[in-house]
């Protein structure tokens, strides 16, 4: 499922002009982090593919749906979000029936819905927990069950906004074993992120937004190591970028093994 | 002298078996800059609630122990009484901001109306703190159309002017970008060197390892690890428990295996890193 924007631009009804002339084509199967400063547009803009948002101007094509033309509901069939707060979008009395939402209301039958509920939590370590009330759940948990009820939709692009926040190291991992499976099974991943390591050790395309603009579009090693030009939009390369910068690595490295293997010349 | 002093404090919430905290003994000196690190559920939102006094005075359950601040014993104190003993900034700054009050000087003076500090002392120390936490600008704004990391630095700001003896910080950073995040350790630096006592709950280790005096590992309820920043932040047991490290450790471990590391002591932070792998 392509996703093309042209010339998108976006004004809030209050005259701030969030979004100023954005193009972009995102692939069938891409993984993409998208950072930058708070303020610079990134959630605005993501809002704009699942018809939250309407352009002010320009457009905005799901494959061959432009957002302009389907609702919300209906392009929630192609388009999954996984919202910043957890408890912005849980509110069922058990985990099974939270995650079974989605898929009910996309019209999958009874059986569908059960195979896709069951695949979304085991995918997100939530296979014991399905007669839980999510919030007798920890915060860290809940953000899983916030995942599997999107997960569970089966939409070819799914949509991650600030998935690491207030998450620990174990909760960081999950949350990448998740994304790497959803890579494996051909889906779109976009990833609006602070966590620039985290963003480095999972992403091949990285885009770094400022001021409703893009300022940087490309593979991640390309736009991670240019330390000066993302520093305009308040972001600090990875560690290891930084580290391997400081050691006069010729090629920008951005992981462990990158890294290790640089070392050793 | 120590002028935080918890003494075999073990804690329960209502309705519940596990105790949140296990047997925790810790002293704090005046002027230390403590970091408390930790997974998710390890008890450090809980320490911090018990260093402010809302356990017991607020969260009921169970508590044995003693806690000490300034050689107040916190539950023969108030709540009203202790704020100015301990001040906690929360770390979701949505749960703190009073909802009383139109505009973000309002609230930041909310906590001395309270306590009746008189008009004009009180303006003057509001535009003090503002002026210190960068958010000067932000006066006249409502606290609720700010984005994530401007309310945390109105929380931070609202606990500062109150001059508590012990500043307690749960992950006061967590919605911030890069340089949110160094202009609030730079705030916290001031404090401690006029002084003021610091424990922070912090997942940003090289911050941690850059700013803090000691860190302290909590994990199920329990002191792990209580150190020097780079003998804590560097220990195998880190790793081996779940807690999140700096990648410098991470990757100069694995070189060491290779041979390509040549120090005993690992690194935390960016220079030890460079220092490290340059020699």
């Amino acid at each position: 499922m392509k996703i093309e924007i042209s010339n998108l631009q976006f004004s809030y009804p209050d005259g701030v002009q969030a979004l100023r002339g954005i193009s972009l084509i995102i692939e069938t199967g891409e993984q993409v982090a998208i950072i930058g400063q708070n303020g610079a547009g990134k959630t605005t803009l993501v809002k704009h593919l699942n018809g939250l948002l309407q352009p002010t101007s320009g457009s905005v094509h799901i494959g061959e749906w432009d957002t302009r033309k389907h609702s919300v509901a209906k392009l929630a069939r192609r388009v999954g979000y996984v919202f910043q707060n957890p408890d912005d979008q849980l509110f069922s009395k058990n985990v099974g029936t939270e995650v079974a939402f989605g898929p009910k209301n996309l019209g999958f039958n009874g059986d569908q819905v059960q195979a896709l509920v069951k695949d979304a939590l085991a995918l997100t370590e939530l296979s014991d927990k399905t007669e839980t009330n999510p919030y007798d759940l920890s915060p860290t948990w809940r953000k899983m069950v916030a995942l599997a009820s999107i997960i569970s939709m089966d939409t070819d692009i799914v949509i991650f906004d600030e998935p690491t926040t207030g998450q620990d190291a174990a909760n960081i991992a999950r949350i990448a074993n998740v994304i790497k499976a959803l890579r494996e099974r051909g889906k779109t991943v976009i990833t609006i992120t602070h966590d620039i390591d985290f963003c480095a050790e999972n992403f091949e395309r990285v885009i770094a937004m400022a001021q409703g603009q893009i300022l940087l579009d490309g593979r991640a090693n390309d736009v991670l190591g240019q330390e000066e030009i993302l520093a305009t939009t308040y972001v600090d390369p990875p560690q290891l970028t930084r580290l391997g910068k400081r050691l006069g690595f010729k090629e920008t490295v951005r992981n462990e093994e990158e890294f290790l293997a640089a070392l050793r010349g | 002298m120590a002028i935080v002093n918890l003494q075999n404090i073990t804690y329960k919430y209502p309705l519940t078996e596990t105790p949140a905290l296990r047997n925790i003994t810790l002293q704090v000196e005046e002027g230390e800059f403590v970091a408390v690190i930790g997974p998710n559920g390890a008890g450090k939102s809980t320490l911090c609630y018990t260093l402010a006094g809302f356990v017991p005075h607020f969260f009921k359950g169970e508590l044995a122990g003693s806690v000490e601040v300034a050689g107040q014993e916190s539950s023969q104190s108030t709540l009203h009484e202790w704020v100015l003993n301990v001040g906690l900034a929360f770390q979701n700054p949505f749960n703190q901001i009073s909802g009383a009050k139109y505009t973000v000087f309002e609230e930041i003076a909310f906590g001395l109306e309270n306590i009746g500090v008189p008009r004009e002392e009180m303006k003057q120390r509001v535009t003090d703190a503002m002026k210190l936490t960068g958010i000067s600008d932000l006066a006249d704004r409502s606290p609720y159309s700010l984005s994530g990391g401007q309310q945390q630095r109105v929380a931070l700001t609202s606990i500062l002017v109150m001059q508590p003896k012990v500043l307690v910080l749960d992950e006061p950073t967590s919605q911030m970008d890069p340089i949110g995040t160094r202009e609030v350790f730079g705030v916290i630096r001031t404090m401690t060197e006029k002084g003021m006592t610091v424990v922070l709950v912090e997942h940003k280790v090289e911050w941690i390892a850059n700013f803090a005096d000691r860190v302290i590992a909590l994990y199920e309820g329990q002191i792990l690890l209580d150190g020097k920043p780079g003998e804590v932040l560097t220990s195998d047991l880190l790793v081996e428990k779940g807690f999140g490290i700096s990648r410098y450790t991470s990757v100069a471990r694995k070189a060491m295996k290779l041979g390509l590391w040549k120090r005993e002591s690992l690194p935390v932070t960016l220079e030890e890193a460079v220092e490290g792998f340059t020699r």
